[in-house]
């Protein structure tokens, strides 16, 4: 009986340090909102460029109808 | 404003991206950590290269076919994008190394270098550079065009065997490469997480798709330069 408890209380004990081996990520950063930041960091840059393009877009639009 | 839904769908494809790449799960693997997310960034510039290479490789072959100037414009801005997304690929790659397998698998540079993905890309994009130089060597534009669109399928036909095939062979700190356990990525279904799949496959066509806008415009700019050679 001594046995078996030693044993599932090695079993537990490995669980728990099996637990805390999993791969470290960024769970601080989503978890307090920070990643919030970055996303909204990144979409600006993304929509930025893309009216950017837009602009050149026009732009070569206007020049083709003056060609034509 | 030429007005295509593909402009739009590039955005919302994009906004996608951005929202999902940096929100939604991904395994926890160690090593990589968080850097599993640079799929959605690195890999679709790869791939993004590959597909603009590709429609470059086919207007080539559309030019060889009727000797259209149109088609050699369009096949050179094609190669010109799509170099450009090797080099940002290529760029992206580097940052990657250093948190990856230099800093946490312990490689020596040395074995970063001779890394077999990495100089079959180089030696991809150094065959595509050389493409614009020969572009550049001819006064002769019918000559020019016909000789460039021949060496462009050339390079095409190059491209696939430097980045694929012979990491593969080798063996490659890429994953894929015998020795990784992975098998070919590419076939296998196990080895893409499926909510990457969810964001990793938009992502490819949405930073393919402005790609292929930005070579428009510079197409459409060219056809307006050299207007009075192509009629």
């Amino acid at each position: 009986m001594k046995k078996i408890a030693t044993l599932f209380f090695l079993l537990f004990a490995y669980s728990l340090v099996y637990a805390q081996k999993k791969a470290e990520m960024a769970d601080v950063m989503r978890s307090n909102g920070k990643i919030y930041t970055v996303v909204a960091v990144c979409l600006t840059i993304l929509f930025g460029l893309f009216a950017y393009v837009y602009s050149i877009d026009r732009k070569i639009s206007k020049i083709e109808k003056n060609n034509n | 404003m030429k007005k295509s839904w593909w402009k739009i769908l590039s955005l919302v494809l994009l906004i996608y991206t951005i929202i999902g790449g940096f929100l939604f799960e991904v395994p926890r693997l160690d090593i990589l950590n968080e850097t599993i997310r640079n799929l959605y960034f690195h890999v679709c510039m790869w791939f993004g290269m590959m597909i603009l290479f590709g429609v470059s490789f086919v207007y080539s072959i559309k030019h060889l076919r009727g000797f259209n100037l149109k088609h050699d414009i369009y096949a050179r801005h094609f190669a010109e994008t799509g170099s450009l997304f090797g080099i940002l690929g290529y760029l992206t790659g580097i940052l990657w190394v250093n948190v990856t397998w230099v800093t946490d698998q312990g490689q020596s540079l040395g074995s970063v270098l001779k890394e077999p993905k990495l100089i079959g890309a180089a030696i991809a994009l150094l065959i595509y550079g050389a493409y614009f130089v020969l572009r550049g060597s001819f006064n002769d534009i019918d000559k020019k065009a016909r000789v460039s669109a021949v060496y462009n399928i050339f390079a095409f036909a190059m491209l696939f065997p430097s980045i694929w095939i012979i990491p593969r062979l080798v063996g490659s700190l890429h994953p894929g490469a015998p020795g990784s356990d992975s098998g070919n990525p590419a076939l296998n279904r196990n080895d893409l997480d499926g909510s990457m799949r969810m964001v990793f496959y938009p992502a490819i066509i949405g930073w393919t798709l402005l790609g292929v806008w930005i070579t428009t415009l510079r197409i459409r700019l060219s056809l307006i330069n050299e207007k009075d050679i192509i009629s």
